[in-house]
């Protein structure tokens, strides 16, 4: 059983994380320290969570999608919109309640559209999402009307920048839906029919799996998951900004994913391991950040990143170390 | 006639993929100003042998010849120097660029450098009315019909190589009339001295066009021989290879009791796939299904099973009319479906054992009430036994196993869901002898129990041995069931062959 546990640990991804967060612990020896303080939690690890949520939300609806096969280019666009929704409502002077639920909407009804385009249309994922992504920070900014709007709502500031339990509210929000979209693609037959549609459309179809409502789904859950994270971001500043929010948080979703093992040729898929992909990038940012490296190392470090993910996920790659799977499978 | 000077001439070609012979000692001699159809069922090694004559695949022995001259093709754009053109059955040219840009694409005519785009239209406007095509050339070539684009791909391929045209399957999507126009189009470039190969799975076609026929048979060279003294029943006997004398019945046992009827398919088809056709099924028969590929039996099993929705007629199942317009409706009333291609719409290659035979069983509980692991683990083990499955773990990738090993995997699939009606499109082709045994016993027990099986097959011996009743396929359309005494691989093979005005009765 421990044995088990410790082979689970021993995977890729949580070395990775390990590996960066030993690296970040070099170059800054307080890296490790948490402290307690006016009743949260301080220290750079808390700040990785914190500072990791949105695109770990992101990643958490955006692991469906690839499982699929697809991609979803539009969760950047439609953070901006469901923060634009969510800001301009109170200000308006809706109660927090009905604005948060109204940009929850809007981001459902986004990742939808996406999943008809997909699923019913059968446009190829990258461009049928591209759709919303150009078109959704334009929407986004006929929104707001082209100004950042400020809020003031105590209910929209603390969901970004309170804390429960001493945790930020964002990491607690990531944790609460990486156990929740857990539990539906495990417990129920959710996950499995994922990869089935992913590994083989056609034959997911003869087996009776109604593909395009599960597509549907997917795109669906994606979008909601955005619509959160644009919550997040928009009570992190106090303020819808068009043109910024979420801007080219669809990679970083998307890298996470792929960190996280899920292949974009779609099947095999985890939601934990994708969080963990957020978290090794959060990592980095941090590190660079408090080591005092110029932020442009940043991407010159990112880039390094998804270039050895791709080496490794690379066909070459699994032939030069093809025996892996098998032998696990062959000494159980 | 080995000092026969042929156009185009393969000798004794060898062509092996790993420890699979695909082509064995295959002679080819193509003559100038003929048509030569090139038969043989799915694996017989008609592609190979033309992926040879194109320089697209190197031979592991043999020659090819050009006009008598040894020739040495590494690549298509060497063929084309040496005169041969091919056409597949998918037109393989830009369809969003001008038909006159499509027919000189890489052999522009140039005039200072510069491509000089009103010469190359007058030039694509004359090559087109030799081919009776009145079309504008500057218009873009995926504006017109399948069957233009194709006359468009054989003209270019005619000016740009002039000696030889392969052509791969260019009738499987163009209508009668079209098919017609193409001949035509065939005839000419032949009394210009072409030679052309014609790859067709429709017989009629072969003896409307072709001199010449060049049978081949698991990569062997079977026959080549004019047509004018072949029988269709002959060509078709070459193809399966069933040298049967036409005895009539080979003593096989009495028809069994009949179960009640489960399924009445009435008037059932799909346009462009399969004509209306008529089937009342039993439980407990067998009922086989013969004709060549390409002879519309893999379309009417996706149309029974709603993997295509029909368009036409009525289904009842046990007496009550139904519809079954999608996968999901055929499984409620109990149906499975194993496909012709199992790589491609059989099985999940990356999933486990354990999940590829669940899934069509969770498919029909639904998402929300999962089997869990153990449940799976019990479901795959019971029926991966009784199947007699070979996999070192019910855990691993099932895309390792061998292909009889995933055929019976899929059977699996759908016996977990305690099915009343399986359709098996050709279940034993391209697997070990184990495997093609169990698959067969599988076949009988299952139809003891009260079952009914539809059976898609190339093997006529094996359909023989297991059904109840053979119903035989010919251009897209039901052109005989045969019972009793008729099934026997003879009068198959005459129902296969038989033309159109010279029915069976």
């Amino acid at each position: 059983m421990t044995r088990r546990l410790l082979s689970r640990l021993a995977n890729p991804q949580l070395l990775a994380l390990a590996g960066v967060l030993l690296i970040n612990w070099f170059l800054f020896p307080n890296f490790f320290r948490i402290t307690w303080q006016d009743g949260r939690l301080f220290g750079s690890l808390i700040d990785v969570l914190n500072r990791g949520a949105p695109v770990a939300i992101l990643a958490i609806g955006m692991v469906g999608v690839i499982a699929t096969k697809g991609v979803d280019l539009s969760v950047g666009a439609v953070m901006a919109m469901a923060g634009a929704v969510a800001a301009t409502l109170v200000v308006a002077g809706y109660p927090a309640p009905v604005a948060v639920a109204a940009a929850l909407v809007v981001g459902l009804l986004c990742g939808l559209w996406n999943g008809f385009l997909v699923a019913i249309l059968d446009i190829q994922p990258i461009v049928a999402t591209l759709v919303l992504m150009v078109a959704g920070r334009g929407i986004a900014q006929l929104i707001t009307e082209g100004f950042i709007v400020t809020f003031t709502d105590p209910v929209l500031i603390f969901i970004g920048t309170g804390t429960f339990l001493g945790l930020p509210m964002a990491a607690v929000i990531a944790i609460v839906l990486l156990v929740m979209v857990t539990l539906l693609v495990r417990k129920t037959a959710l996950g499995l029919f994922i990869e089935a549609v992913g590994v083989n459309r056609a034959a997911a179809s003869l087996a009776g799996i109604r593909s395009r409502m599960l597509l549907l789904y997917v795109y669906g859950l994606s979008g909601f998951c955005a619509a959160i994270a644009g919550i997040i971001v928009a009570g992190d500043i106090r303020g819808a900004d068009a043109n910024n929010a979420g801007l080219w948080l669809e990679l970083d979703a998307i890298l996470a994913v792929v960190i996280g093992g899920t292949s974009l040729l779609g099947g095999r898929f985890s939601v934990p391991l994708a969080v963990v992909g957020a978290l090794i990038i959060q990592a980095m940012n941090t590190g660079i950040l408090v080591s005092g490296f110029p932020p442009e190392f940043n991407l010159i470090v990112k880039a390094a990143l998804i270039f050895l993910v791709l080496i490794i996920q690379s066909p070459l790659a699994t032939r030069i170390v093809p025996v892996r799977m098998p032998a696990r499978e062959a000494s159980k | 006639m080995p000092d026969e000077q042929f156009a185009l001439e393969a000798r004794g070609i060898v062509k092996i993929f790993g420890n699979h012979i695909a082509l064995d000692a295959v002679d080819f001699g193509l003559r100038a100003g003929e048509v030569h159809a090139l038969l043989g069922e799915n694996g017989a090694g008609k592609s190979t042998l033309i992926k040879i004559l194109t320089g697209a695949y190197q031979p592991d022995g043999g020659q090819v010849l050009a006009n008598g001259q040894p020739v040495y093709l590494d690549n298509p754009q060497q063929a084309q120097g040496h005169g041969i053109g091919t056409v597949y059955q998918e037109v393989n040219l830009l369809p969003n660029r001008s038909v006159a840009e499509n027919l000189f694409l890489g052999h522009q005519p140039t005039r200072f450098g510069l491509v000089d785009r009103r010469k190359m239209e007058r030039e694509a406007r004359t090559i087109l009315s030799r081919y009776g095509l009145e079309i504008d050339p500057s218009s873009e070539l995926g504006a017109y019909s399948v069957a233009v684009q194709q006359i468009v791909a054989i003209a270019r391929a005619v000016e740009l190589s002039g000696k030889v045209l392969i052509l791969d399957e260019p009738t499987a999507s163009l209508d009668r009339n079209e098919v017609e126009r193409l001949f035509e189009i065939i005839r000419d470039l032949k009394a210009r001295g072409l030679a052309v190969v014609f790859i067709t799975h429709f017989l009629d076609q072969v003896f409307a066009v072709a001199d010449r026929v060049t049978i081949l048979r698991n990569g062997k060279l079977i026959e080549t021989r004019a047509l004018d003294d072949m029988s269709r029943t002959d060509v078709v006997r070459l193809m399966l290879g069933k040298d049967v004398a036409f005895s009539g019945a080979t003593g096989v046992e009495d028809a069994r009791p009949m179960g009640e009827v489960l399924l009445d398919f009435s008037n059932y088809g799909r346009k462009r796939s399969v004509h209306p056709f008529n089937l009342t099924i039993h439980k407990g028969e067998v009922i086989g299904v013969a004709g060549l590929l390409g002879s519309g039996r893999t379309e009417m099993a996706r149309i029974m099973f709603g993997a295509d929705a029909a368009d036409e007629g009525e289904v009842s199942v046990a007496g009550k009319k139904t519809t079954i317009a999608r996968p999901t409706d055929a499984i409620k009333h109990g149906f499975g479906f194993c496909p012709e291609d199992r790589k491609a719409e059989g099985i999940f290659g990356d999933l486990s054992v354990r999940e590829n035979i669940v899934i069509a069983l969770q498919g029909k509980l639904g998402w929300f009430s999962a089997l869990n692991r153990d449940e799976q683990l019990e479901i795959a083990g019971r029926f991966g036994e009784a199947m007699d499955i070979r996999a070192a773990s019910l855990d691993m990738p099932v895309k390792l196993l061998s292909g009889g090993n995933q055929q019976k995997v899929i059977l699996s699939r759908w016996l977990a869901t305690d099915p009343a009606f399986l359709i098996l499109d050709e279940p034993t082709r391209g697997i070990d002898v184990g495997a093609h045994a169990e698959i067969v016993r599988t076949i009988n027990r299952l139809r003891d129990e009260g079952l009914a099986l539809v059976v898609i097959s190339s093997e006529l011996d094996e359909v023989v041995a297991y059904s109840s009743r053979i119903v035989v396929m010919r251009d897209r359309e039901m052109v005989a069931e045969l019972n009793g005494e008729n099934i026997n691989p003879g009068v198959i093979v005459q129902a296969i062959a038989n033309h159109r005005d010279e029915e069976l009765a």
